[in-house]
């Protein structure tokens, strides 16, 4: 686990005006492309117009074409010559213009970037992030609203990271480039305009990659989550105070590596908990995060570990995403299957 | 000015000049050879005649239960030995899992070159100490390696090349369609060598693609395409050396096909009878890498009876080395199975790690 390092020199009283999680990713691009020489960015649009959800926007303005690069419309191929780049000791951050757009590079990912230190047996560890936007939300036609984070966390020697709040952005996106170990870079892209008091000139303390957060402490059930389905939550949350539950919501920020303590911490305390996530349920992340509270906290818990998740079904065409896509209703349903009669 | 005079309807490299001989390229026997150096003609020869007898004496070793598999480059000696000699010390080559002999003539411990085939291991070296990247198993994978890390060097303002090796099957492959697109418009200093033997497992050249040749695929790229005779060790040393200075002096990348044949089946778990006959090998066999170089060195009077037996004798002892090394069992740590996962192992690696500890433990008090 590796903690970024802030670039030096920020003082001052900098305002903490509302920023977007979008800049907050281009302000950690733009501040490890400055901290080290080694950071390269690859990509498809990624230049001049700055990335279609503008997270590169005025990078190879500011840092030129070789550290900021168009490439080729080619995904194997920008994952492959990046792994090639951080076999030569570069720091290549990859961008993937959209979840669905990056399976013509699972095989590089899977063969290569996830093996190549286990390979080599150290000799050869490859310090590469991959960006890639995913989810839904947005009213994208198919193809653009895949949540794919089970593909990669089944995959050994990658870790799986995804915000869900700007300062988190900011923070995990340079503790990701800083790691040494490949990271996937799951960005919730219905979240890219969501805003938070931040400020780039005094970026929130950068956690190391692995640790899970409390977002809201809760005494009658936990609800455990990521990325895009945090705010869903946490409005769960807020909505089950008329029911007369206090719902506890845990962010989980890094799938691999998965903090386990702090879940079963929280579960023993609460004895009820519910895993929500938008990508399909079956044999999804929350299926494992289930499993291991079971098998950590049976004697604390109240209930069966439940789990709120999208269909399991091809993403939908955006006019019907909303019945695929976990709301409150569904999350308050599952809180209300917990077994309270039995309480 | 009409769409018709803009760049968008000009082509952007004249094709002519990239497009490949008719005729793959020769060198022994022809008038050509006459000025070709004594001394890279000898060293070629002793590396072929190595090359040669390490694949025998591997696919001995398979028979011995000393390797899972071995695949033979025997009859593609002339590509293996061409590609590393063409390489100055800072440069990288990154071998597919039928370039062993490559791996060993770049200076990699013969015996660390068989680790992912004895199976104690992927890679048995480090592939910074001779710059050799790991033997890429899914095809055409590492070629996207070799222009990513080309083009690293170069942007890094270091002069290296890399040459990525590739079979006649892996050019079907999209990697290979992408790293040569990647390093063509990075002008990355890469040279990309396909040894066509013919076969990808049992799949002729004829089913794997419709190109006039696979050296005709580089101007699709706008990179020159080379065709050369894969078994004519002389002609192969020049092109690809020609390849790499055109790399490393910024002329970007070159696509060479070597024209070959695998003699043997696609490993020692194949059954080539299946698939061809004994008759389509016989001309092979007739144009065989070693003889080829041999009645150049007797014409031109440099292989006498000492440089013969002494060629001999180094292979014989380089085999005998490699059978005595390879009789040893390697030493496994099973915890070496969570050393390199990540640079610092997970929460659930560590109680992984420790449940194999004890069950290891158990396993010795038993």
């Amino acid at each position: 686990m590796t903690t970024a390092t802030h670039a030096p020199g920020r003082t001052g009283t900098p305002a903490r005006k509302p920023a977007t999680m979008a800049q907050a990713l281009n302000q950690a691009l733009r501040d490890s492309l400055a901290a080290d020489p080694a950071v390269h960015i690859l990509g498809e649009d990624v230049g001049a117009l700055g990335g279609v959800f503008r997270i590169t926007d005025g990078l190879t303005k500011e840092f030129g074409e070789d550290r900021c690069t168009d490439t080729p419309l080619a995904e194997a191929g920008i994952l492959g010559t990046a792994v090639g780049m951080a076999m030569y000791g570069l720091r290549p951050v990859v961008e993937m213009q959209f979840d669905a757009f990056a399976y013509p590079a699972f095989e590089q990912l899977v063969s290569h970037v996830a093996r190549m230190r286990n390979r080599t047996r150290g000799a050869m560890p490859l310090p590469l992030t991959i960006r890639i936007p995913y989810g839904g939300g947005i009213g994208g036609v198919e193809h653009h609203s895949d949540s794919s984070e089970a593909y990669y966390l089944h995959t050994p020697g990658l870790h799986v990271v995804t915000p869900a709040t700007v300062e988190d952005a900011y923070g995990l996106l340079r503790a990701a480039i800083a790691s040494d170990d490949p990271v996937v870079f799951l960005e919730p892209k219905r979240l890219y305009w969501s805003k938070s008091p931040w400020s780039p000139q005094e970026p929130a303390e950068v956690e190391p990659i692995g640790r899970a957060v409390v977002r809201r402490p809760g005494r009658t059930a936990t609800l455990i989550t990521y990325g895009p389905s945090l705010p869903v939550c946490l409005e769960a949350a807020e909505a089950a105070k008329e029911e007369g539950w206090d719902l506890g919501v845990v962010d989980l920020r890094s799938l691999v590596p998965f903090d386990e303590e702090t879940v079963a911490a929280v579960v023993r305390g609460t004895g009820r908990a519910v895993v929500v996530h938008e990508s399909s349920g079956f044999g999804g992340a929350g299926a494992e995060i289930a499993a291991r509270i079971t098998e950590r906290c049976f004697h604390h818990l109240e209930a069966p570990v439940l789990r709120v998740a999208g269909f399991d079904i091809p993403y939908p065409p955006p006019m019907l995403e909303r019945h695929h896509l976990p709301g409150v209703d569904r999350i308050l349903d599952a809180v209300g299957r917990l077994q309270w009669e039995e309480a | 000015m009409t769409v018709l005079d803009t760049p968008a309807w000009r082509p952007r490299t004249d094709a002519a000049p990239l497009l490949p001989d008719p005729e793959p390229y020769r060198l022994l026997g022809t008038p050509e050879a006459a000025a070709l150096d004594p001394a890279l003609l000898r060293a070629l020869y002793g590396q072929l005649v190595r090359g040669r007898r390490y694949n025998a004496q591997a696919t001995a070793l398979t028979k011995q239960g000393r390797l899972a598999v071995y695949p033979s480059s025997t009859g593609q000696e002339a590509c293996e030995i061409a590609a590393a000699l063409a390489l100055q010390p800072q440069d990288w080559l990154f071998p597919s899992y039928r370039d062993t002999l490559a791996v060993v003539a770049r200076g990699v411990d013969p015996v660390e070159a068989l680790t992912l085939l004895r199976g104690d291991w992927h890679t048995g070296y480090d592939p910074h100490t001779h710059r050799v990247a790991p033997l890429s198993t899914p095809l055409a994978t590492q070629l996207p390696h070799a222009v990513g890390l080309a083009h690293a060097a170069r942007l890094s303002g270091d002069d290296v090349v890399a040459l990525a090796m590739v079979g006649d099957g892996g050019t079907s492959e999209g990697d290979f369609h992408e790293a040569l697109n990647f390093a063509a418009v990075w002008q990355a200093p890469v040279v990309f060598l396909v040894q066509n033997n013919g076969f990808a497992i049992s799949v002729p050249l004829a089913k794997q693609t419709a190109a006039p040749t696979l050296a005709h695929k580089a101007v699709g790229y706008g990179m020159p395409g080379r065709l050369v005779d894969g078994n004519d060790a002389a002609a192969m040393h020049q092109v690809l050396t020609e390849a790499v200075e055109r790399a490393r002096t910024g002329g970007g990348p070159t696509l060479v096909e070597a024209v070959t044949y695998r003699i043997e089946a696609h490993t020692n778990a194949d059954d080539a009878t299946r698939y061809r006959d004994e008759a389509e090998i016989t001309p092979w066999r007739g144009h065989d890498p070693i003889d080829l170089l041999e009645r150049e060195l007797t014409s031109r009077g440099l292989l006498d009876d000492a440089l013969r037996s002494g060629t001999a004798a180094d292979a014989e002892e380089m085999a005998a080395s490699l059978r005595e090394r390879m009789h040893t069992d390697p030493q496994l740590d099973p915890m070496d199975l969570f050393a390199h996962v990540y640079a610092e192992p997970t929460p659930q690696l560590r109680e992984q790690q420790a449940q194999l500890r004890a069950e290891l433990e158990a396993e010795r008090q038993s």
